[in-house]
């Protein structure tokens, strides 16, 4: 039987107080999601339980029991408060997925710091951008990412610590560089644990939106509830499993469901440092004997792509539950997982500024392949009329996806961009953003982003910051991005380039811009396709009509031209 | 010619890939799997191949395992030169 057992007893008498409950957390009193994730889970006898199995390049492995998490992020809690570290202080982790991006994300959050968790993939441009915006006081990163964070370091003058975690010595540290090693570090057995509550801060994600600059979207330690509850009903963790999360904790997947809420259920999970191949993500799977794996759809569409004949090379007998996040798992891929798993991959849906799990697809429950699944119990989710705001009287219509604000993992603000945040609700509903449409059985099926940002393997590119730096390449006029349909990404970017006096698109070129946006940005903001053009869709008033382009790629009508500049 | 192609793949992947001060990889280095080079970064490392050596790789083909070290890549690319 599932930990939810029946999803609809469980929506008759729902309340998030079994969620405190089982936690042992008592509203009005302190909460510390660090100590939840460590220090409890000792105390209960735990502490000899494997935590982390993590395997690393060049096939070295290391394990920590809870024992190890709990002094290991006392430890690095302790050497921040030495630097000056004070509650509420923005700490960035800017690592590969090694043991000190989980262990040191505790260990800020012990100390009531602000964690800052960063996709090392970043290039300078996108890092200075968030480090700027937070005013983040100290970089915990490795030797391999310090060159990207130097050379913005003038520009950050809030910025003090550069924090390295694998200093070999070789080369001399820099301006406001630091050692910490974990290994060599003396082991804190006892770090007085910030009294944070339950409305303290506690992160701050990155999320890019359409217009503007990355808003840096505020959680805060009462997050935990729901984290806990939805991975103990989604993903079923039990006390015996082996769960494996694929995702990034620079990403909000990887630290509500890759850090937080497989730790506060004191379960023992793998991470994998190392990019995407098939035969060492199921070898992974057969050696530890994952029972529990939650991934992307890109990652499962990429392994669809790499064949059946590799799987039955692997003995997956282990995997009980595989499930899935960051857009929509089409179809014809939850068919697959059953033909070639024996069970679907159940998709789940959330979003950064939403903290855990909305709507989702749960064990024991009919699956409707394509389908976003139903609200989790205590989330009020509805399809509303774009016009009005209001709720949607009849079912099958598409419409904008809202839900009721007050869960545990809402975010609490967008940083220092309170007006922004207010946008977000309209009419007594938190705007998600989505479209979607919602059948007679309750089951709601996603359509498509509301604007225009590019979801691309996962992760939310804003057109705009791209267009931003293109026009900063010698060569470039004008720009435009849209999202281009892709087979495994499900959309990747798409650069229209109008060029300078004096240059002319060729080869070399088309490299050299992908080349700058993904240094400057990151891999994802690379375009992967170019289009020079002699000149922009534009409206008599200037703007870049950009739904135009997009409609062309995803062979769409063009719609109302009316506006359209004649040429 | 084989040595050569080895020779300017790993320079280029060194020189656009790699952080200063990295360590240095070899021709056998795991790139996609080592997570030096991402899979959404293996379209610029192709379309640098297709230019240079004037050849169209097919999507199917340019797959993670094809792409993870400097000898799969060339032995790739000479897979459609001679084509």
């Amino acid at each position: 039987m599932p930990n939810i057992g029946s999803y609809e007893e469980r929506l008759k008498n729902f309340s998030w107080s079994i969620a405190e409950s089982e936690l042992g957390y008592e509203p009005g009193k302190g909460l510390n999601v660090g100590w939840h994730c460590s220090d409890r889970i000792c105390l209960m006898g735990k502490g000899d339980k494997i935590a982390l199995f993590w395997e690393g390049l060049g096939g070295i492995e290391k394990r920590f029991t809870y024992h190890d998490v709990r002094r290991a992020s006392n430890t690095i809690g302790h050497f921040l408060h030495g630097l000056g570290i004070q509650a509420e202080d923005r700490v960035c982790l800017f690592m590969d997925k090694v043991p000190e991006l989980y262990l040191g994300t505790l260990g800020i959050l012990k100390i009531g710091a602000i964690g800052q968790p960063l996709f090392s993939a970043f290039g300078d441009e996108s890092l200075f951008v968030r480090l700027e915006n937070a005013q983040t006081k100290a970089v915990i990163t490795q030797r391999k990412h310090a060159p990207k964070i130097r050379k913005i370091l003038d520009k950050l003058p809030f910025l003090e610590h550069i924090i390295i975690v694998d200093h070999d010595g070789k080369a001399p540290l820099q301006k406001k560089e630091v050692v910490f090693s974990l290994d060599k570090a003396d082991p804190v057995e006892h770090l007085d644990i910030h009294p944070t509550e339950a409305e303290s801060p506690s992160l701050l994600h990155y999320t890019s939106g359409t217009t503007g600059l990355p808003k840096g979207v505020k959680h805060v330690h009462y997050s935990l509830i729901s984290q806990y509850l939805t991975a103990k009903w989604v993903h079923d963790l039990r006390d015996d499993d082996i769960y494996w999360c694929t995702a990034d904790p620079g990403w909000v997947t990887g630290t509500s469901y890759g850090i937080i809420a497989p730790w506060s259920l004191g379960v023992s999970q793998g991470v994998l440092d190392g990019g995407f191949s098939a035969e060492a993500w199921y070898k992974f799977i057969e050696k530890h004997k994952i029972t529990v794996w939650y991934s992307a759809p890109t990652a499962i569409r990429s392994l669809m792509k790499a064949g059946e004949e590799i799987v039955r090379k692997h003995d997956l007998s282990s995997l009980r539950l595989l499930a899935s996040v960051g857009e929509p798992l089409n179809s014809e891929a939850v068919l697959w997982s059953e033909k070639v798993f024996g069970k679907a991959f159940l998709d789940t849906y959330f979003q950064t500024e939403t903290g855990s799990i909305m709507i989702t697809n749960f064990p024991g429950m009919k699956i409707k392949p394509g389908s976003m699944g139903k609200p989790f119990p205590g989330i009020t989710a509805t399809i509303l009329d774009p016009k009005t705001y209001e709720p949607y009287a009849e079912t099958g219509k598409i419409g904008l996806i809202g839900i009721r604000p007050g869960w545990p993992a809402m975010m609490r603000t967008y940083w220092n961009n309170e007006e922004t945040y207010r946008k977000k609700f309209q009419n007594g509903w938190y705007m998600t953003g989505d479209r979607a449409s919602l059948d007679k059985e309750g089951y709601f099926w996603f359509v498509g982003r509301d604007d225009d940002i590019i979801n691309t393997g996962g992760h939310l590119v804003s057109p705009f910051e791209v267009e931003s730096v293109l026009l900063e390449h010698p060569a470039i006029a004008e720009s435009a991005v849209v999202a281009k349909p892709d087979p495994i990404n499900m959309e990747v970017v798409k650069a229209f380039v109008a060029l300078k006096a004096g240059f002319k698109p060729s080869a070399d070129l088309d490299l050299e811009i992908m080349n700058f946006i993904r240094k400057k940005l990151s891999p994802l903001a690379m375009p992967q396709e170019i289009e020079f053009v002699d000149s922009l869709p534009k409206t008599r008033s200037g703007k870049i009509m950009r739904r135009i382009l997009k409609a062309k790629e995803w062979g769409e009508e063009i719609g109302d031209t009316s506006t359209l500049e004649n040429d | 010619m084989a040595d050569d192609l080895k020779d300017s793949i790993l320079k280029y992947v060194t020189a656009e890939y790699l952080e200063e001060g990295a360590d240095p990889i070899g021709y056998d280095t795991p790139l996609i799997s080592g997570g030096i080079v991402d899979s959404f970064s293996m379209v610029s490392l192709k379309r640098f191949l297709e230019n240079k050596c004037k050849i169209s790789i097919p999507d199917e083909d340019a797959s993670p395992e094809a792409f993870d070290s400097v000898n799969k890549i060339a032995d790739l690319v000479l897979r459609f030169t001679r084509a």
